[in-house]
């Protein structure tokens, strides 16, 4: 699960961990009137305002609206002009981003709208530097990440530079120890108040991240200012949902605009569903059969329209409920059902697709296959409903017969 | 011969609800060595089972089955009671890390986590805690492990199992099925499967099971059901390089998957640009694994290794 910059923030905050002041805007109004208490607190002239959603490369992200404006633009009128000039300018800003549509490398050319703002003081930076806190699956442990190369993607950094990353190995039992930090300072080239901050600000974010039940936590850039604070400029924080439990507050910061309507939908029914641009919609038990069933449509000439893993004990009723979120689908041009029946019931699958057909109704083409437990009476339920239903032998030759009949 | 399981194999069950008594129930049929379960709630009760054998199972059984097993409040008095050397794990999520050090705790050799949805934070802390055990986690989110017609652990149908000579290991519950079953019907049969689980933390790995697998005099061959996210397939296949005497075949789930996006199982995902399933595929053809093109194939890609 996702949340927006400014939620991160508050959350760091909260926690001991360094951020630039900031407040969170949904009307030009309250952009507006979030300039002057900014201004006057941190005696910086400069304002930042800041689009949230929930992608990266927002910095270099344009609005389709406005496409000379960026979706994190700095506001230098303050210097010269005061606040007053300042407030004008944001308010020019926000009239323009709020309701617009932000595309970034990570939106996908559709982009996203943007309906609130985070407008933040501005900071004198003196360096820009990267760190995060993720899972290293082969260790089993959290790993500290740090590079001087802050404010690019880290990914490119891991490529071509891969000795600039300083990685400390995060024990469970302990949290991340005081010399790990040192070397971790020292290794960044950080010197006096600065390299006190930084040990300060890494502890502090290692144990926010064990707390919070993080699943990635990427400060970039974390910069230095020139009088030697050490500060999250940006934050980006995704948590572990089968975490959430333990975590309301932060189960209520989810945004469902920045989700997909039938994702949520499906999250509603306890199924796991992904949206994908394809014409062949799915129905499968299992995440990884589901997964192979998208590659085998694939591979034999067709596109898979979503990802659909009803579960393992899945009943009729929630067969139904993942019949209606395909078929509501208007690019979904045919119906591939794949079912290995194992603790799930062959027959309670053909329950289930009967049920759904005759409350939705069927317009698009249905192959059926199904192995597994009580095989011959889901078969035999499917063969006497009267559907218009093709039955597969195996998977491939579903997937075939699907992408034959959507031709 | 097999690996993991068998006829020696006692099994205790933890978490006596629902799912953990209908699991029990299928695992009786089956024929396998039921002895306990913890359950603290329930403790000092006895759970009766009775029914149809599942005749998939081990041969000449009788053709129901009757058994009363004793309920415990921990793992410590379930495992002095009844010498338990094995453990299933149905216990929910947010206790179910506790469940497995707790088995630790008690010297259960083997714990199976059949538990899907384990928060991250906690299996990074079981595993720290069984570091320095001599105990083997399977799991967690995993279907089990089954050797056929002698000892059945997990939720897996019986009845698509039938003895034979191939190891299969899997992150994926229902691909193991669908090659089981494949297995089955081409004649091949199965020495042992194993589910490893679709975790990023998790017990047992490909390569632990395929040193497992290369070491049984049964076993012919492998089969390896691998998917998106993480590098565990890649380190299997540098493994199986340098290592393996055995023909080895394969299947990768996800070469459609898109980058970012958590394909049901909370460890396929591909993030930063790691995981891919063409990177996978690559790193085991590389090390002379027979790779099928899709999961229809998957027997035909384990005749093939076999020559």
């Amino acid at each position: 699960m996702k949340i927006h910059e400014y939620q991160a923030k508050q959350l760091m905050k909260a926690r001991g961990i360094a951020v630039p002041s900031g407040r969170v805007a949904t009307t030009v109004a309250q952009a507006v009137a979030a300039v002057r208490p900014l201004i006057e607190d941190s005696g910086n002239p400069v304002v930042v305002v800041k689009s949230q959603i929930h992608a990266g490369g927002r910095g270099k992200g344009r609005f389709k609206e406005h496409p000379d404006l960026g979706g994190v633009t700095v506001v230098l009128a303050g210097i010269d002009g005061g606040v007053g000039a300042a407030e004008e300018a944001v308010k020019e800003l926000a009239e323009k981003m709020i309701g617009s549509t932000l595309v970034t490398i990570q939106t996908g050319p559709e982009g996203k709208q943007v309906n609130r703002l985070y407008i933040e003081q501005g900071v004198d930076i003196e360096t820009e530097l990267y760190l995060s806190v993720v899972l290293d699956r082969a260790l089993s442990r959290n790993v500290l990440m740090v590079s001087t190369e802050g404010g690019t993607e880290i990914e490119e950094v891991a490529e071509h530079t891969p000795e600039k990353i300083l990685k400390a190995t995060i024990d469970p039992a302990i949290g991340l120890a005081n010399f790990q930090a040192a070397d971790l300072a020292y290794g960044l080239g950080l010197e006096g108040t600065a390299f006190k901050n930084a040990v300060g600000f890494m502890k502090a974010l290692t144990a926010a991240a064990a707390e919070l039940d993080t699943d990635l936590l990427e400060i970039n850039p974390l910069v230095v200012t020139k009088d030697g604070n050490v500060m999250a400029l940006d934050g980006k924080m995704s948590f572990d949902s089968n975490a959430m439990f333990r975590h309301p507050h932060i189960a209520e910061m989810r945004d469902d605009s920045e989700e997909d309507p039938a994702e949520l939908e499906a999250s509603e029914h306890d199924l796991s569903f992904i949206k994908l641009d394809g014409t062949i919609g799915c129905m499968v038990n299992g995440a990884g059969l589901a997964m192979s069933t998208m590659d085998i449509i694939k591979y034999v000439g067709g596109e898979p329209a979503n990802f659909l893993d009803v579960g393992g004990g899945a009943t009729a009723d929630k067969v139904t409920a993942a019949f209606k979120i395909i078929t509501k689908d208007p690019a979904v041009k045919g119906i591939f059902v794949n079912i290995f029946g194992g603790i799930m019931k062959c027959d309670t699958i053909a329950n289930g697709v009967v049920q759904a057909v005759k409350d939705v109704g069927l317009q698009v083409p249905l192959v059926v296959r199904l192995e597994g437990t009580n095989v011959e009476l889901g078969k035999q339920i499917i063969d006497e409903s009267g559907l218009n239903v093709v039955s597969a032998s195996d998977m491939k030759d579903g997937a075939q017969k699907i992408v034959e009949l959507t031709k | 011969m097999s690996v993991l399981v068998d006829t020696n194999t006692r099994v205790l069950v933890q978490g006596m609800g629902k799912t953990g008594r209908f699991h029990t129930d299928t695992a009786l049929a089956y024929g396998t060595n039921m002895v306990g379960a913890v359950h603290p709630s329930k403790a000092g009760t006895v759970e009766h089972f009775e029914g149809e054998t599942d005749h998939s199972g081990v041969q000449g059984r009788a053709d129901t089955y009757s058994a009363d097993l004793p309920i415990f409040r921990s793992v410590a008095e379930a495992a002095d009671a009844t010498q338990a050397n094995a453990s299933v794990i149905y216990v929910p999520p947010p206790f179910a890390a506790d469940a497995i050090m707790e088995a630790a705790a008690a010297g259960i050799e083997l714990i199976i986590c059949i538990t899907e949805g384990i928060p991250v934070a906690d299996m990074v802390i079981a595993k720290r805690y069984l570091e320095d055990k001599d105990v083997r986690l399977v799991g967690p989110n995993c279907p089990g492990v089954i050797t056929p017609q002698q000892c059945k652990i997990g939720i897996m149908p019986g009845y698509i199992h039938q003895p034979g000579k191939i190891g299969v290991v899997s992150r994926s519950g229902t691909l193991t099925y669908e090659a089981v079953f494949q297995l089955t019907n081409n004649g091949l049969g199965q020495t042992t499967a194993i589910g490893i689980g679709g975790d990023p933390v998790n017990g047992t790995n490909f390569v632990d099971c395929l040193k497992l697998f290369n070491e049984d005099p049964a076993t012919e061959g492998v089969i390896m059901i691998g998917e998106i996210g993480g590098t565990a397939e890649e380190e299997a296949a540098e493994w199986i390089a340098a290592n393996m005497t055995k023909p080895v075949a394969g299947f990768i789930a996800g070469t459609t998957a898109p980058p970012g996006k958590r394909m049901g199982h909370a460890g396929a995902i591909i993030s930063g640009g790691k995981g891919t399933a063409s990177d996978k595929i690559a790193a085991l053809n590389a090390a002379g694994v027979v790779v099928a093109p899709t999961p229809t194939d998957m027997g035909t890609a384990m005749l093939e290794a076999l020559g």
